[in-house]
């Protein structure tokens, strides 16, 4: 009998999981390929059309690691009882805001002046552009579909809103008179307004969730910590300096891979559960 | 732990990060050290909503409203791009991540590194650049100002097509000299931005000689002679020399050398003003161009004298037109 380990996950790349959400995506993690395995720590990345199919296939052990969303994170933890682990993250996905606007003129000074209002939101997945501002409206007392209207901007659905159309598309809801409030996400506010889709000093912010954190690296416990632990130090280490991975952290929209945590996930986690959105 | 003290301040009045706060915060944040506060008061009402946004988009911290009315606290990046001083001197070594930037700029770092092949002084430095440069941008001439067209007499046949034959082959000479230097150009690191201009010069002048030799080729309808298969072949080792020194020997010294015995010949021997005038003033040109040439072979060889033996060799090897040149004067 040959000696060594029969597990034949052990040896090979690690595999690590990426929606496709734009075709910017494989530049990203060919990049990081060949960084990885210039340090002797070989990965592969697996591209997913949508979150949900990644999250099977890491539950399953099809894949190592996924890069999840926050929505396909609390997915995972749900489908199996809490035995995921979260591993890093980027610094910018920390302490994210969602930005309720409303006309500069609105008569709706307040969040219980939504009622009976029409809410421009992303697409019914996007934690950032619906969920989580949803979430706000429904503790606030104003329950999303019945107390006021959802006007919702289903583009490209299952990609958990990574792709920015939906949020732009309430946006420009919001700018056409379709709604008398539009939910963005705190950094593509101001994108909003400088590429014209809103006009400057047209909106005001009516309302800000609390922060709450957006990706993550997800693994099951089960996974040898040996397996992910060199991939973790790797991503820790990368620089924004080193002109090997610039464009790729630029790409992906950070200057630093940080460890995640996992505290950022309550108001998306109550959201889920308020609106049975995996019941 | 007591409360850390704000190192600047900067006042956004009401100005909007979408209209142009952004660039007022990038410059105070710019005078700080890493991990120093900047106090920004705005009183624009959506100040604080946006700030903790741009702060995480530039790598800057968001520590929340300030003590005083419509104040905010950044902490500067503690992971800034340490900045790449480059020294004012010209170096020895050209640093390819120093790019595109001028000498003496500071340089973000963690830029692309460029692939310029002719990195090092030796390869390409010469004396005298800044007196050359000078001279060629006092000295540039017009085909259209500067040439007595409207004095070209109507010269007997013979000598009219001889007169284009000696045009044709100034002129795809002048091509070979303009395509020389501009293929070295984009190897040069421009941190030796004075050879760069000395020779983006060059190649204004040769364009300018070849528009204008054609030109009087055509003034009389008689239009471009013959080129010489060996002159062809000749100027295509030119072209294809992949060593500085040795084309710019080739080229500037035996080549464009040589060109000022024939400018100098035309001028005196011209049966027209208009053919006079231009080989006047293009011998003008390639009298500088010989002097870069000769300069840089000086310094070349101070820095290494045993490339002498190199360079002589390669002149001996080369069909060089120099003979072909002979030849035309001969005909002339």
């Amino acid at each position: 009998m040959p000696s060594g380990s029969l597990n034949p996950a052990i040896g090979r790349p690690l595999r690590v999981g990426e929606v496709a959400y734009d075709p910017k995506v494989v530049t990203i993690w060919e990049g990081f390929k060949s960084y990885f395995e210039k340090r002797k720590v070989p990965i592969d990345y697996v591209l997913y059309s949508n979150y949900d199919a990644q999250v099977e296939a890491n539950l399953a052990g099809q894949i190592d690691v996924a890069w999840n969303s926050p929505l396909a994170w609390v997915k995972s933890q749900l489908a199996s009882h809490g035995r995921c682990r979260a591993i890093a993250m980027r610094d910018s996905d920390c302490d994210l805001t969602t930005k309720i606007l409303t006309p500069k003129d609105s008569e709706v000074t307040s969040l219980a002046d939504l009622r009976g209002k029409t809410i421009a939101v992303g697409a019914s997945d996007s934690p950032q552009a619906t969920l989580i501002p949803l979430l706000m409206l429904a503790e606030a007392g104003i329950i999303p579909g019945e107390d006021c209207h959802v006007l919702y901007h289903h583009v490209m659905v299952g990609k958990h809103g990574d792709h920015v159309g939906g949020e732009r598309d309430a946006a420009r809801a919001l700018a056409l008179g379709n709604a008398e409030a539009a939910c963005v996400l705190d950094a593509n506010y101001t994108v909003f307004i400088n590429e014209g889709t809103l006009d400057p000093g047209f909106t005001r912010v009516l309302a800000s969730t609390p922060p709450y954190d957006h990706c993550n690296f997800t693994v099951r416990d089960d996974l040898p910590e040996k397996r992910w632990t060199p991939f973790v130090e790797i991503l820790l280490g990368m620089s924004f300096q080193d002109p090997e991975v610039r464009t790729l952290m630029e790409l992906e929209g950070l200057r630093q891979w940080v460890p995640a945590r996992t505290s950022g996930y309550a108001q998306l986690e109550r959201a889920v559960e308020c609106f049975k959105f995996y019941a | 732990m007591p409360e850390r003290i704000p190192k600047a301040q900067a006042d956004l009045e009401d100005l909007t990060l979408y209209a142009g706060a952004a660039v007022l915060l990038r410059h105070a944040l710019a005078q700080l050290a890493q991990g120093e506060l900047l106090e920004v008061r705005g009183d624009s009402s959506e100040m604080g909503d946006v700030l903790a946004a741009w702060c995480r988009k530039e790598g800057h911290r968001y520590l929340g409203a300030g003590n005083g009315l419509n104040t905010h606290r950044i902490s500067r990046d503690p992971r800034l791009a340490p900045l790449i001083i480059q020294s004012r001197e010209i170096a020895e070594v050209a640093d390819p991540r120093w790019g595109l930037a001028p000498r003496g700029a500071r340089i973000e770092a963690g830029g692309p590194e460029f692939g310029f092949t002719l990195r090092q002084k030796r390869e390409v430095w010469a004396h005298e650049l800044s007196s050359i440069y000078k001279q060629a941008t006092a000295n540039q001439w017009s085909s259209a100002r500067d040439i007595p067209w409207d004095h070209l007499p109507k010269l007997p046949a013979e000598v009219e097509a001889a007169v284009c034959q000696v045009m044709t082959f100034l002129t795809e000479n002048e091509f070979a000299a303009l395509y020389v230097p501009a293929r070295f150009i984009p190897r040069i690191h421009p941190h030796y931005r004075e050879v760069v201009e000395v020779l983006a010069m060059q190649i204004v002048d040769e364009a300018r000689h070849a528009e204008a030799f054609t030109r009087r080729a055509e003034a009389r309808g008689h239009g471009l002679g013959t080129t010489a298969v060996s002159g062809q072949l000749s100027l295509q080792t030119l072209l294809e020399e992949p060593d500085f020194s040795t084309a710019a020997f080739l080229l500037c010294v035996m080549g464009e050398g040589t060109f000022l015995t024939l400018l100098k010949f035309i001028e005196e021997h011209a049966p027209d003003p208009v053919t006079a005038t231009l080989a006047r003033l293009a011998h003008r040109d390639e009298a500088r161009h010989v002097a870069f040439g000769m300069e840089h072979l000086r310094y070349v060889l101070e820095c290494d004298p045993q490339r002498r033996g190199s360079l002589a060799a390669a002149g001996c090897s080369r069909r060089f037109p120099a003979s072909a040149r002979m030849c035309m004067m001969r005909w002339w």
